[in-house]
C-alpha cells in the first residue's frame, strides 16, 4: 500500500510540475493574412491590419515574445487613438484577450508523440496518480486525524506553495490568456471530441474544475463512507458539475445552441442579464426564450421555494458549482474559517453590499438595454458592469474565493462575497423550514462542530444550550453533524413552528425549567 | 438591597463556569473564578481531539476570551492552597482572597493507587491539560503503550494512541471487557470496535509493578507475573476528587466534598459542585459521585438558584449518558445494566453486519419500560426521557421508535427490522 501511494505521489507530481511548466514550452507559431481576415474585428482590421501584416508569413517560435509583440502592437495603436481622441475608434478588448485571439489561430501543433505523452502525463497519470494516492491511504488519513500537524492543512509552507499556486493560475487564467495558450491547446483534443471546436480558456478550466472535482469528489466517498447524507450529497455536486456545469453547455454549442449552465443562477450568475447575453438568447428562438424564462423562473420561483422548504443547502452544497468545488477540493481546509465574532460581522458588512452592487449594476444593465442609455444617474453601465466583473466575478470569486482555500478556508467566496448565497441566506433565515435541531443536554462543548464548521458559524454556541441552528449563513453541508462524537447535531426540514426553541432548554429536569436567552 | 457579595468560585471546569455564568444572569453579584489549570474555560473531553491533531488547543475554549470581561465574571490564575473557613478567606499561592459565598468546583484527578515504580516517567493518567503536554512528551518516541483500565478514559486514549500508530494493550481487571457497564452482547460489540482498530485487550489483568531503567518505564509486570514490555503506561483506573487542599479546613469530605441534596457542604455558604462533591444520601439507582459533564452543568445551575433566588434541590432527571468508541456511538437512558433479573426483562436487537444495536428494559409485568441502550443508532434524548418518565410500555415504545430517531437524513432505517423481531421473538410472547 505504501509503494502504490509512493507511486500515486510520483504521478501526481510529475503530471503537476510538468503542468506548471507548460507555459513555458517551446512552442511555433504560424500566422496567415487569411486568418488574420478570419479573426480580426472590421474595427481592428481598420486599426492593425497594416501592423499585423509583416508578422504572417514567418515561423515564430518564442511565444512570449511573439504574444508581447502583439500586445504592444495593440497597446501603441490604442494609446495613439486615445491621444488624438478618437473614441470611436478605441478598441476595448484587452490586449492580452486580443494576443490570445491571433495566438489561438496560429498554434502549430507539436508533433503526435511529444503532443500525446504531455497530454498522457498531465491529464491522465496525474489525477489517476492523484486517485491513487487517496485509494491507497489508510483509515487514518480518511479521518479528521492530523489536520492541525499536517502542513498542507495548518497554513504551514505547503499551504503557502499551494496558495501561491493557485493564485498564479487563477491570475494567469483571468488577465494573461496569451501565456497560457499552451494549455489551451493542450486541451484541445478534449474540446474538438465534445463540441467539434478548439479549446479556449474557459473550456480548460471548466475541464479541469471537473477532473479536480471528480477526484476529489472520491476521497469524499472514502472519508464519508459510513454517512449517507455526504455519500449522496457528494454525487449531488459531482453531477451537477458534471452534467449541467460542463457537458450540457458543451452540447448545446456542438448543436449551435447558446451556452448555457442550466443551474447557474443570477446573482451569482452576475451576467445573466448582460446585454450580449439577453441578445444571444432572444435571436436563437423557442429554445433561447426558453432559457431566458428558465433563468428568470429560478430566481423568482424555484430559489425561494426550494429554500424555504429544504434551506440553502438545497443550492449551495448540494448544486453549485463553487460549492460543488469547496465541497470537494475544499473539504480538507474548512477548519481554517475564522469563528471569530468579528468576523461574523465582517461576513454581513461585506455580503450585503455585495447583493446591494449586483442589484444596482442588473438594474442599469436592464434600463440601458430598454432604453438604450448608457447612463442613469451619472453612473454607466457599462464601467459598472467592468468593476463589477473585475472586483466581484474574477478576484473575489475565483482568486480570493478559491486561490486562498488552504490559508482562509474553502467557503470564502460563498460566506462572504456570493449574493446568490446571501438572498437564499435571509430566505432561510427568516422564512424556511429548514434548521440544525440539538439533541438535549448532550453536548460536551467540546467544539468539533465548530472547528470544522466551513461557514465559520460557531455551532457549539448554540448547541451547548440546547438551541436549534438557524443561521442565514449555513449551507448544510451536514458535517457538523458528522464530527459531534456524541450524536448532537442533526439537519432537518420540518414544522416551521417548531424551529426557534427561543427559550431554549439549557437544563432538564423534573419539572422543566426554562432560561432567559441572552 | 443586599451589599454586593463576592462569589468565589474553585474550578473553571464545566461546573464552575456553568455556575458562574448562571449566577451573572440572576443577579449582579461579584463574580471570581480561581483556576490554576488554564487562564480560561475549556471542554475537557475535547483534550482529546487537541492530542489527535483534530483540533487545536484554542478550539477547544467555548467562549472567546474577551467574553469573561463582557459578563463582569473575574478570572484569577492562581492556586488554592487554604480554605479558612470561620474568616471566609482563601489562601492562594500568590495572594489572598475574601469570599461570601464559595463554591467548590474543584473536580478530579486521576486516581493511582500505589503501586511500586508509579513514579516513573511515561507512567501517568489523562485528565488535566498538564497531563496532555507530559503526554506529547511521552510518547514522542512511544512504539508500545500499555493502558490500565477498561473504561472510558482508557478508550479515549486507546484512540489517541492508534491516532499517532503506537501499538496499544488493554490491561482489564474484570473477566471480559466492559463486562461491569453492559451486557454481554453490547460488551462484545464496543470490543470488537477496539480490536478492530489492532488494540490488543488483556482480561483478567492487572499490573503488579511498573519497571523502569533510567528513571523511565521499560515494562511491567502483571499479577499473573508476566513482564510486558512498553515505553509508555496509561493509567485509566477512573478519577477521584481533586480535593487534597481542603485537609486542612473544616468543610467534611469522605472520597470527595461531602454535600446535602441543596450541594451544601457542612459549612455556611460554602458548596460543592460537579466531579469533587460526594451526595451524602444520593438519589435511588445513582451514584454519590457522578463524574458527568451535564450533572455538572445542572448542578452548577442549581445552586446558582440556591444562591440568586430560592433554595433549590439538585434533581438530575433521568439518567442518561453517551459516548464513543472509535466510530461506534453508545447513548444510554436510563436503567439497563445491573437490573433485577426475576423484576425486569429486556429487548434485544443487533444487526451484526451494521454493528447496530438496540435494548429496551422493562418491567416483566407492566411491560413499561426503564432504560434504552442504543449503538449506532442515535436517539432523541427528550423522546427517550418521556417514555421512561411515563413509564410508556414497550410495545408502544417499539410501535414509535421512528420519533426517537435522531439518525442524519438518509440514514437506512431500522424501525422495520426492530419490531418484526420483537412480533416475533419468543421471548416477549414468554
Amino acid at each position: 500500500m505504501k509503494l502504490l501511494r509512493i507511486i500515486g505521489l510520483i504521478l501526481f507530481f510529475s503530471g503537476l510540475l510538468l503542468f506548471s511548466i507548460l507555459p513555458l514550452f517551446k512552442r511555433t507559431f504560424y500566422l496567415t493574412p487569411c486568418a488574420l481576415e478570419h479573426v480580426l474585428s472590421e474595427q481592428e482590421k481598420e486599426n492593425l491590419l497594416a501592423e499585423l501584416i509583416p508578422l504572417t508569413h514567418i515561423k515564430h517560435q518564442q511565444l512570449f515574445s511573439f504574444a508581447n509583440k502583439i500586445i504592444r502592437i495593440h497597446q501603441q495603436k490604442n494609446a495613439l487613438l486615445k491621444k488624438q481622441k478618437q473614441w470611436d475608434k478605441v478598441m476595448w478588448d484587452s490586449s492580452q484577450e486580443f494576443a490570445y485571439k491571433l495566438l489561438r489561430v496560429s498554434v502549430k501543433n507539436d508533433s503526435f508523440k511529444i503532443r500525446w505523452s504531455i497530454f498522457f502525463i498531465i491529464l491522465v497519470a496525474c489525477p489517476l496518480g492523484g486517485l491513487l494516492y487517496i485509494l491507497s491511504s489508510d483509515k487514518k488519513r480518511q479521518s479528521n486525524y492530523f489536520t492541525f500537524f499536517l502542513p498542507i492543512t495548518s497554513v504551514k509552507w505547503i499551504a503557502y506553495i499551494l496558495t501561491a499556486w493557485l493564485l498564479a493560475f487563477y491570475i494567469l487564467l483571468y488577465w494573461f490568456p496569451a501565456y497560457i495558450i499552451n494549455w489551451v491547446v493542450l486541451v484541445d483534443p478534449i474540446s474538438k471530441f465534445l463540441n467539434g471546436n478548439e479549446a479556449g480558456p474557459w473550456f480548460l478550466y471548466g475541464f479541469l474544475y471537473s477532473v479536480v472535482m471528480c477526484v476529489m469528489g472520491i476521497k469524499m466517498f472514502l472519508k464519508y463512507k459510513n454517512n449517507a447524507y455526504q455519500m449522496i450529497r457528494t454525487i449531488s455536486v459531482l453531477f451537477f458539475q458534471l452534467a449541467f456545469a460542463f457537458l450540457i453547455p458543451e452540447i448545446l454549442v456542438r448543436l449551435n445552441k447558446p451556452y448555457m449552465d442550466l443551474k447557474n443562477i443570477w446573482p451569482l450568475d452576475y451576467d445573466f442579464f448582460f446585454e450580449w447575453n439577453i441578445q444571444t438568447l432572444i435571436e436563437n428562438g423557442t429554445l433561447g426564450i426558453f432559457m431566458l424564462l428558465w433563468g428568470i423562473l429560478l430566481v423568482v420561483i424555484a430559489v425561494p421555494v426550494f429554500t424555504y422548504f429544504f434551506g440553502k443547502r438545497w443550492y449551495c452544497s448540494w448544486v453549485c458549482g463553487c460549492g460543488g468545488l469547496a465541497e470537494t477540493l475544499g473539504d480538507p481546509f474548512r477548519h481554517l474559517s475564522n469563528k471569530n465574532i468579528k468576523s461574523w460581522k465582517l461576513e454581513r458588512w461585506i455580503i450585503y453590499p455585495t447583493v446591494l452592487f449586483s442589484i444596482i449594476m442588473t438594474v442599469l444593465t436592464l434600463y440601458t438595454f430598454f432604453s438604450k442609455q448608457n447612463e442613469f444617474l451619472g453612473l454607466n453601465t457599462y464601467e459598472i458592469q467592468k468593476v463589477y466583473g473585475f472586483l466581484i466575478g474574477s478576484v473575489f470569486a475565483g482568486v480570493i474565493g478559491t486561490g486562498l482555500y488552504p490559508v482562509f478556508g474553502n467557503r470564502v467566496w460563498c460566506r462572504f462575497g456570493c449574493p446568490l448565497a446571501a438572498y437564499m441566506g435571509i430566505i432561510q433565515r427568516f422564512k424556511s423550514r429548514f434548521r440544525i435541531t440539538t439533541n438535549g443536554n448532550q453536548c460536551i462543548s467540546c467544539g468539533n462542530c465548530s472547528t470544522y464548521c466551513e461557514m465559520g458559524i460557531d455551532v457549539r454556541w448554540y448547541a451547548q444550550r440546547g438551541q436549534s441552528i438557524v443561521r442565514a449563513s449555513c449551507v448544510g453541508c451536514g458535517i457538523c453533524a458528522n464530527v459531534c462524537p456524541r450524536g448532537v447535531l442533526k439537519l432537518e426540514n420540518s414544522d416551521e413552528h417548531t424551529r426557534y426553541n427561543k427559550n431554549p432548554l439549557i437544563i432538564q429536569k423534573e419539572g422543566v425549567h426554562l432560561v432567559k436567552n441572552t | 438591597m443586599r451589599n454586593k457579595q463576592h462569589i468565589v468560585i474553585i474550578g473553571n471546569g464545566i461546573s464552575g463556569t456553568t455556575a458562574a455564568r448562571e449566577i451573572r444572569k440572576r443577579s449582579d453579584y461579584r463574580i471570581t473564578i480561581v483556576s490554576n489549570e488554564t487562564p480560561y474555560f475549556f471542554s475537557r473531553p475535547a483534550l482529546m481531539y487537541v492530542y489527535m491533531g483534530q483540533m487545536k488547543f484554542e478550539h477547544t475554549q467555548p467562549y472567546e476570551n474577551n467574553f469573561w470581561k463582557k459578563n463582569k465574571i473575574e478570572l484569577l490564575f492562581d492556586e488554592v492552597i487554604k480554605v479558612n473557613t470561620s474568616e471566609k478567606k482563601l489562601t492562594l499561592k500568590n495572594s489572598t482572597l475574601h469570599f461570601d459565598i464559595l463554591i467548590l468546583a474543584c473536580g478530579s484527578k486521576p486516581a493511582f493507587y500505589h503501586w511500586k515504580g508509579q513514579e516513573l516517567r511515561g507512567v501517568q493518567g489523562f485528565y488535566s491539560i498538564h497531563d496532555l503536554k507530559r503526554l506529547e512528551e511521552n510518547t514522542q518516541k512511544c512504539k508500545k503503550a500499555i493502558l490500565i483500565g477498561g473504561g472510558l478514559i482508557a478508550a479515549e486514549m486507546a484512540e489517541m494512541l492508534y491516532s499517532r500508530n503506537i501499538h496499544t494493550t488493554l490491561l482489564v481487571r474484570e473477566k471480559k471487557y466492559w463486562q461491569e457497564n453492559l451486557p454481554p452482547q453490547e460488551a462484545k460489540l464496543v470490543e470488537n470496535e477496539i480490536t478492530q482498530h489492532g488494540i490488543a485487550i488483556r482480561c483478567e489483568t492487572q499490573v503488579e509493578e511498573f519497571l523502569g531503567e533510567n528513571g523511565k518505564i521499560i515494562a511491567i509486570k502483571t499479577n499473573q507475573n508476566e513482564i510486558i514490555p512498553c515505553d509508555f503506561a496509561g493509567v485509566c483506573t477512573g478519577v477521584i476528587p481533586n480535593i487534597d487542599f481542603l485537609s486542612t479546613s473544616t468543610i467534611k469530605v469522605d472520597k470527595g466534598i461531602l454535600v446535602n441534596e441543596f450541594l451544601e457542604t457542612n459549612c455556611s455558604d460554602i458548596y460543592a459542585i460537579g466531579d469533587c462533591a460526594q451526595q451524602k444520601s444520593p438519589l435511588p439507582l445513582r451514584k454519590d459521585i457522578e463524574q458527568v459533564w451535564y450533572t455538572g452543568k445542572i448542578m452548577g445551575e442549581t445552586v446558582a438558584k440556591t444562591i440568586c433566588e430560592k433554595k433549590t434541590i439538585y434533581r438530575p432527571g433521568i439518567w442518561f449518558n453517551s459516548a464513543k468508541f472509535f466510530d461506534l456511538e453508545f447513548q444510554v437512558y436510563g436503567q439497563v445494566g445491573g437490573i433485577q433479573k426475576n423484576e425486569y426483562d429486556s429487548f434485544y436487537w443487533e444487526n451484526t453486519t451494521q454493528h447496530k444495536a438496540l435494548r429496551i428494559a422493562y418491567h416483566k409485568q407492566s411491560k413499561s419500560i426503564i432504560g434504552i441502550h442504543s449503538l449506532g443508532i442515535r436517539l432523541k434524548q427528550n423522546v427517550c426521557e418521556e417514555w421512561i418518565k411515563n413509564k410508556v410500555s414497550i410495545n408502544q415504545v417499539i410501535e414509535q421508535l421512528n420519533k426517537a430517531n435522531f439518525n442524519p437524513e438518509f440514514y437506512t432505517k431500522y424501525e422495520k427490522e426492530i419490531s418484526h423481531l420483537f412480533a416475533t421473538s419468543i421471548h416477549y410472547s414468554a
